[in-house]
């Protein structure tokens, strides 16, 4: 995985342009019987451009006590992914909860190689903006589909952050 | 994003590497939340000290506490002076007390490295408070002050019961605002998020510390991060029982906001708390949501044998110290038990002069300030069962720890702690 970091100088990040794209919605199409590929466009949060599977929960994640960064794991109690590794995965979920430690827990997952690989999530927080920041990895939210009804684990997933575009290639069942 | 002049200026490095680390970082961050610019502030509570083996490698290997604050605080692998803050900076609570460090489970050299991190957060002009309150000891935000602060509990607080303006920031943002005195302009900063989106009626009496925790996890669990109006209560609640409902909902959801009818300062009227909004949806909590809730947070708990108990989170106030060595005064702690109590250094300091800590060590307690069993992963040498009066700490300490954790009120937690089984159940 490739994903395009931040500006690493003391120079300013070019200003990024809005690119919410509500208005050119597509509608779900399958290309083909045996590889079941969809479209569906956001907006920018943080540039690049990366590919992986996905792991996809409906339950809010939790950063400092709700993930181990050294493995990479959520460790939440009730969580539904429990036990389950987000590390090199393109990561789709409703959105954040918890303690203001979401960031930094990111942050060292990014420097211990356990961050997720790409992030797609529906409802915008300063957890989940300052998390995806500093984690390098790309990520896109405010989507014309609900990302949460059409992409299931297991998916090959294409993440464009750049121009807000997320191509997903159904696998498995 | 629209940057001011001094922005620019700031961005561009005028200020030095540090300053421009922290305006480019800001930028990103309010990017990628979408926001359109950034606001003014002048009060910031975030943690800029190193406490783990981790950031200790990391200081060897990469060049020092400086490389530290670069990577961890400013999302700068290039390593750049640290400056002195600009904005009043406070400093929040830490992976340990480095006070007792066997307790602790930390090493001299962790010690001793977390003391010279401490020694450059105060030569920067950071406030060294060391809590999860610092609402507490001397940080009081005014109604509309903008504020950057991390620490989801103090966060909901300084929103709610006081009427100040911060989103929940976290280590990287509230640093760079610590530079430059800026964060993006985003979220409870501004009006329109600040107005009520959903109502709780109370159909029962909310009174007691632990009936307020109970109604904050029931109530974080529903409302996630939208803002809930409550009306119907029966009593003003005191800092306590706010500091510990706020705790919870920020625990079980994500709540960094709330309104209490007749109680909190933006909430005078229901209207008032809605602003244009219609609720959404209104609950009714009773008597079957406080048991079920109850029931939820216990639900780790079987061995009514208990090894610890903390007490503490968030940071205890002086007034809960007072009521703790009351409770002990007299008694023993059983010797198959242990009872930590935290609370922020400078209410320690006025405990050791009112003779609470004294009372409390005579029982067999102990005083820490700092940190707490969450935040450093310590208990007592062979706990696996703890008691808590925190609907925080017993949601996180069995994720963290993988513990048993009964949850109740301070009373049956000093009980427990004194017969070593909890027997409220």
């Amino acid at each position: 995985m490739t994903p395009t970091g931040p500006a690493s100088n003391a120079k300013p990040a070019k200003p990024q342009p809005a690119t919410a794209q509500p208005a050119t919605a597509q509608p779900a199409s399958a290309l083909g019987a045996v590889c079941e590929t969809f479209v569906i466009r956001g907006r920018t949060v943080v540039p690049g451009i990366v590919e992986g599977e996905a792991l996809v929960t409906r339950d809010r994640i939790s950063g400092w006590g709700g993930v181990d960064p050294r493995t990479g794991t959520i460790i939440e109690t009730r969580h539904e992914l429990r036990g389950q590794s987000f590390a090199g995965k393109v990561l789709v979920f409703p959105g954040a909860k918890g303690s203001s430690g979401w960031s930094a827990q990111f942050h060292v997952a990014r420097l211990m190689g356990t961050a997720p690989a790409a992030w797609l999530f529906n409802r915008m927080c300063t957890k989940i903006a300052l998390g995806a920041v500093v984690s390098h990895s790309p990520a896109v939210t405010d989507f014309d589909q609900d990302p949460l009804e059409l992409i299931r684990t297991g998916d090959w997933v294409r993440v464009d952050a750049d121009a807000g575009v997320v191509t997903i290639t159904r696998r498995g069942n | 994003m629209n940057l001011t002049d001094e922005e620019k200026a700031m961005r561009d490095g005028r200020d030095g590497d540090g300053v421009a680390k922290a305006m480019d970082l800001l930028v990103r961050y309010g990017q990628a939340l979408g926001a359109e610019s950034l606001v003014e502030t002048r009060n910031v509570c975030g943690t800029v000290t190193a406490t783990t083996p981790f950031m200790r490698d990391f200081a060897m290997q990469k060049g020092g506490l400086d490389a530290v604050f670069s990577e961890f605080n400013l999302d700068s692998a290039q390593v750049v002076d640290v400056p002195k803050v600009r904005a009043f900076s406070s400093h929040l609570q830490l992976g340990f007390d480095p006070h007792h460090p066997l307790e602790m489970g930390v090493s001299e050299q962790v010690v001793e490295f977390y003391k010279r991190s401490e020694a450059m957060a105060a030569r920067m002009g950071v406030q060294i408070l060391n809590t999860c309150t610092p609402y507490q000891v001397g940080n009081v935000p005014t109604r509309g002050e903008h504020c950057a602060w991390m620490e989801s509990s103090a966060v909901i607080y300084v929103n709610s019961v006081l009427g100040a303006r911060t989103n929940c920031e976290g280590r990287e943002s509230t640093s760079a605002a610590m530079l430059t005195c800026r964060i993006p302009n985003w979220g409870y900063h501004l009006d329109g998020p600040r107005l009520g989106t959903l109502g709780v009626t109370l159909d029962i009496a909310v009174e007691s510390v632990e009936d307020w925790g109970l109604l904050g996890y029931w109530m974080g669990d529903w409302v996630q991060d939208r803002v809930p109006v409550i009306s119907g209560t029966t009593q003003v609640p005191n800092l306590p029982r706010l500091k510990h409902f706020g705790a919870a909902a920020s625990s079980s959801g994500g709540v960094e906001m709330y309104h209490i009818v007749g109680v909190t300062p933006e909430a005078s009227t229901a209207e008032q708390a809605y602003g244009a909004n219609k609720p959404l949806e209104v609950r009714h909590y009773g008597e079957r949501q406080r048991s079920e809730t109850l029931e939820r947070i216990n639900a780790n708990g079987s061995d009514p044998k208990v090894d610890y108990v903390m007490l503490g989170c968030p940071h205890y106030t002086i007034e809960q110290i007072w009521e703790a060595a009351q409770l002990l005064e007299g008694r023993k702690v059983h010797h198959d038990c242990a009872l930590w109590i935290f609370t922020p250094r400078a209410i320690k300091s006025l405990s050791d002069r009112n003779g609470y800590t004294a009372i409390i060590e005579a029982a067999g307690g102990k005083i820490m300030t700092d940190s707490c069993s969450a935040m450093s992963r310590a208990v007592p040498p062979g706990t696996k069962v703890v008691a808590l009066d925190s609907a925080k700490q017993a949601h996180y300490l069995p994720a963290i720890l993988g513990l048993e954790a009964w949850f109740g009120t301070t009373v049956q937690c000093i009980d427990a702690a004194c017969s070593g089984r909890w027997s409220a159940v």
